[in-house]
């Protein structure tokens, strides 16, 4: 991870042009805070959390691989890693099941991003990370457990 | 604000982005050891990124993200030279862009 870090700092391209231009206020931010599925991430369980994004029923599937350690001993940052092998992987959500709320994050995949994406993530205790899937359309998931020894969700 | 650190590689046709971004993600549940007060929520909100303008990846984030996160993306159909853009917005509207170049 040493030299990832240092690979970074050398390539990394800073905050640039258009950092600067948001920053001196000539470019607004595309973002906005009305994106944000609020109702989703206060969510105290995955039904409700699954609910408030439409993505209700979705098949268990094989092809969806969780790469997260069997037990996390410091539940502050779990390295997780969804890929979905399924054609057509347009979205991908991820939750903690045993969270206080366990919508972790979703993200809509396009222009050729692929099925795939890495995240470091806090986990309050043991429990299943569980991934929800949509590919042309429909809706897949996967779960993987992953024992916590020190929960992370005061920090 | 510290710079996100950027990092893209090519692996044939398919990039390889990954990026650290310097945040403290706090929950809002937390209490400062010190003066016992809960440290308000400080979390970023939706990030996106960009391949050559085009958009690739839009996301949400809660307050389940690591401080100081990190994501990895892959992209097809990408070659070297192409431009990244990354930019995020966190729930107290501060934000940040980055950029960087995929190389070969």
């Amino acid at each position: 991870m040493d030299a990832l870090r240092r690979n970074i700092l050398k390539n990394a391209g800073g905050v640039g042009m258009i950092g600067l231009a948001i920053g001196a206020g000539l470019l607004k931010p595309t973002l906005a805070l009305a994106d944000w599925n609020k109702a989703a991430f206060d969510a105290k369980t995955v039904p409700e959390a699954v609910k408030a994004l439409g993505a209700v029923n979705a098949a268990e599937s094989k092809e969806i691989i969780i790469k997260a350690p069997d037990i996390a001993e410091n539940g502050v940052v779990v390295p997780v890693e969804i890929t979905s092998n399924i054609p057509g992987t347009e979205y991908i959500m991820i939750l903690a099941e045993n969270n206080p709320t366990p919508l972790i994050a979703d993200f809509d995949l396009t222009n050729g991003a692929m099925g795939y994406v890495a995240i470091r993530i806090k986990m309050g205790k043991t429990g299943p990370v569980r991934a929800v899937v949509k590919a042309n359309g429909k809706l897949y998931t996967a779960a993987k457990e992953v024992k916590v020894t020190i929960g992370g969700c005061g920090g | 604000m510290e710079p996100m650190r950027m990092r893209a590689t090519l692996q044939g046709d398919v990039a390889d982005i990954k990026l650290l971004i310097n945040h403290p993600e706090e929950t809002g549940l937390r209490k400062d050891p010190k003066t016992g007060q809960i440290v308000p929520a400080h979390f970023i909100t939706n990030i996106t990124a960009t391949v050559n303008g085009k958009k690739v990846l839009s996301a949400q984030w809660g307050v389940g993200i690591s401080k100081n996160p990190f994501m990895g993306f892959k992209v097809k159909g990408a070659k070297a030279g192409d431009k990244v853009v990354v930019t995020w917005v966190d729930n107290k509207g501060e934000t940040q862009t980055g950029e960087t170049t995929i190389g070969s």
